[in-house]
């Protein structure tokens, strides 16, 4: 009962705060549930876990342009190879879709690439276990909505993470009001967790949320949803520019970016940028492991040229 | 700035501002028809032994306590600078109360509602389309309540600065659970003193309103908390979030929820679209977890016999959602749960032409 509510909005979109007059479920949240010893265990397997931050910061001070891709986790029996044709194309890094029932952050193509995983039979701790089976040598971050994490518990699923190899996490429906429990959780497991920045987040926001994001900070094109786009966002280059100027951690842009030619323009105003739909459009459609390897290699040879 | 702060600032100036009171006072007057009455059913409390009134928010224009929450939101949309509202709907009535609103403030609008539900409620589909509203069928996930709201978030991130998202219930982020309530908080006022009237100053033994947001049950129990009547939400047994769910966080709430074990969202069953959602407004978790109200199942068979009890006793066709407040209390009055002599207000939240052609259909 003396809980403090919780309502979470759509990052850049609400800003929660505490809900007069209405209280959240009493005593919901235990940290610690299940996690018996979990530090120890995290912190063994912490080794092998590539950093996000580090890693990033190391690439793009060596001058280079930064290219994320996504695959959704368990969309189909080739997505572990999938992720590993991204690497060996060029990304430097990977975000790995944890499927969730109501990506409402999400447009048409994440949205049916979730669903079609979830009922291929995908579940947090399936895709986790097929993660810790392989090493790629560049970081991986999680990017899934917060229901998943809370039902999960903050500090198993963290654990979790890092025990599958896993450097950050996205959870683009937790606005920064609403970070704490989460964040205190993460940061002692050692899980870099990525903010969002929109368009719209006013200037003393962004601040806030550069000073708090871990790994980078996620540039969100436009106001909207994922899903592919026929040009780069004009709301694109102020953010990108905005962020530059708030902040050196990377800064890598998202949503709408589908193109090698949007690639090179996204990437013109940050370190680098975040491609999702337009490859799963792909993979939905039948494509290959290699044949999206291919189109990483397009999207690479893009930011390389600029 | 973010559109929740904005909500937040915009309803918090109005609601504190005596000129905004008396404009929204007049719409539900004039416009709205309120205040609704109470009417006592003679006939079946002789037939249960136990005296059942009837907050009667089926009179209102657009038949549901729908339109309340929708007059102040709209209101409060043009004091914003806003020109479109956007609004998801389960049974179409909080659908056809925005695409009312939109018309009355000279509003775009477009309202998105499950494929599932368009087929269910199509008289419904066509009112809002006279109103001038587009309806955007969402066949996403179940095709039901939640996606419609999966969709209109969806719109709204896109969409922000020139639209207002009008959430029917006491659901979704901050400052939505508790504006509704607000909003809805005139059927609960209203009810206790036409009660205190009836009753020589008495209140009811019980206080009963169906669940599926809780908008109803909120702003009903909202005039009723502070005294001693117990409180009872009646949630569809298919989509008792309260009844079968567990804690959780989805539409930017967090509240119980069903879901599965991973904390997938799970599809809510009912016959009545408005109340087939796997969530709950928070207040509803908090009154639940501190013991202040209890939830209660109804099952489909038990509210379609309601709907003919009441309609055949008192000349009422009720919704389907409100027919499952019935069936609560044909239920609990004849295993003596509710003794005999009781006094039960009921919130007949709307009327049932809505439901007239999926009845037909059921009853066959
Ligand atoms: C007549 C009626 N009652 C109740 C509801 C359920 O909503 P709430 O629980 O928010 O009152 C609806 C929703 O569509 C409705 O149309």
């Amino acid at each position: 009962m003396s809980e403090v509510p919780v309502a979470v909005g759509l990052a850049g979109v609400a800003g929660v705060a505490a809900v007069a007059g209405v209280a959240g479920v009493a005593g919901v949240v235990r940290p610690g549930a299940g996690a018996a010893g979990g530090e120890v265990a995290a912190r063994e397997a912490a080794g092998e876990v590539v950093p996000l931050e580090a890693s990033l910061r190391a690439a793009r001070d060596g001058g280079r342009k930064l290219l994320v891709p996504y695959v959704t986790g368990g969309l189909g029996s080739h997505w572990v190879e999938v992720l590993q044709a991204m690497v060996s194309s060029g990304a430097d890094a990977v975000e790995i879709g944890i499927p969730f029932s109501d990506p409402v952050m999400d447009g048409p193509t994440i949205q049916e690439a979730s669903l079609r995983a979830l009922q291929l039979g995908a579940t947090p701790p399936g895709i986790l276990s097929e993660l810790r089976r392989v090493r790629v040598g560049v970081p991986l971050i999680a990017m899934t909505y917060y229901n998943l994490v809370f039902r999960g518990g903050h500090r198993r699923f963290a654990h979790n993470l890092i025990e599958a190899g896993v450097a950050g996490i996205i959870l683009p429906d937790v606005p920064l009001e609403e970070l704490g429990d989460w964040s205190r959780a993460a940061d002692e497991a050692g899980v870099e967790t990525v903010l969002l920045a929109a368009p719209i987040t006013p200037d003393d926001r962004l601040a806030e949320l550069c000073r708090r994001s871990r790994g980078f900070v996620y540039g969100v094109n436009l106001m909207g949803v994922t899903g592919e786009r026929s040009a780069v966002a004009s709301s694109a280059r102020q953010l990108g520019e905005r962020l530059k100027a708030a902040t050196d951690k990377p800064v890598l842009m998202g949503f709408g970016v589908s193109t090698p030619e949007q690639a090179a323009e996204a990437a013109s105003y940050a370190d680098g940028v975040i491609v999702a739909s337009a490859l799963m459009r792909l993979l939905l459609d039948g494509a290959s492991p290699e044949r999206i390897g291919d189109r990483v290699a397009e999207l690479r040879a893009a930011l390389d040229d600029t | 700035m973010p559109a929740c702060n904005q909500l937040e600032a915009a309803f918090r100036a109005a609601w504190a501002d005596p000129a905004f009171h008396s404009r929204l006072d007049a719409l539900l007057r004039d416009y709205a028809g309120r205040p609704t009455p109470v009417t006592e059913c003679l006939r079946l409390s002789e037939r249960l032994g136990v005296r059942v009134l009837l907050k009667r928010e089926d009179l209102t224009h657009t038949g549901s306590h729908k339109i309340n929450n929708v007059l102040g939101q709209g209101l409060l949309t043009v004091g914003m600078g806003k020109g479109r509202i956007i609004a998801e709907t389960g049974a179409g009535q909080h659908g056809v109360a925005t695409a009312t609103a939109a018309a009355l403030f000279g509003l775009d609008c477009v309202v998105y509602m499950g494929e599932v539900d368009t087929e269910r409620q199509e008289l419904n589909v066509f009112r809002m389309r006279l109103l001038g509203a587009e309806v955007r069928p969402v066949r996403s996930g179940s095709r039901t309540l939640k996606d419609a709201v999966n969709e209109a978030l969806r719109d709204w991130v896109a969409s922000v600065e020139d639209t207002h998202y009008c959430l029917g219930s006491v659901m979704g982020p901050h400052p939505y659970p508790w504006m509704v309530r607000e909003f809805q908080r005139v059927v609960g006022e209203e009810a206790r003193a036409q009660c205190r009237l009836l009753l020589d100053g008495a209140d009811p033994d019980y206080v009963v309103a169906c669940v599926g947001g809780g908008s109803n049950a909120a702003g009903t129990f909202a005039g009723f908390v502070d005294t001693r009547a117990a409180l009872v939400g009646v949630e569809a047994a298919g989509g008792a979030a309260i009844g079968r769910g567990v804690p959780g966080v989805v539409h930017g709430m967090k509240s119980y929820l069903l879901q599965d074990e991973y904390g997938q969202v799970s599809e809510a069953r009912s016959i009545s679209a408005g109340l087939d959602y796997p969530g709950v407004g928070p207040e509803h978790s908090y009154l639940a977890a501190a013991g202040r109200a209890s939830y209660v199942p109804a099952s489909d068979g038990e509210v379609l016999v309601a709907l003919q009890v009441l309609a055949e006793t008192e000349g009422i066709i009720p919704a389907l959602e409100p027919a499952h407040a019935i069936a609560w209390v044909l239920r609990a009055s004849a295993s003596g749960e509710i003794p005999n002599g009781s006094t039960v207000l009921v919130t007949m939240s709307g009327r049932g032409d809505k439901d007239a052609e999926q009845v037909m259909g059921l009853l066959g």
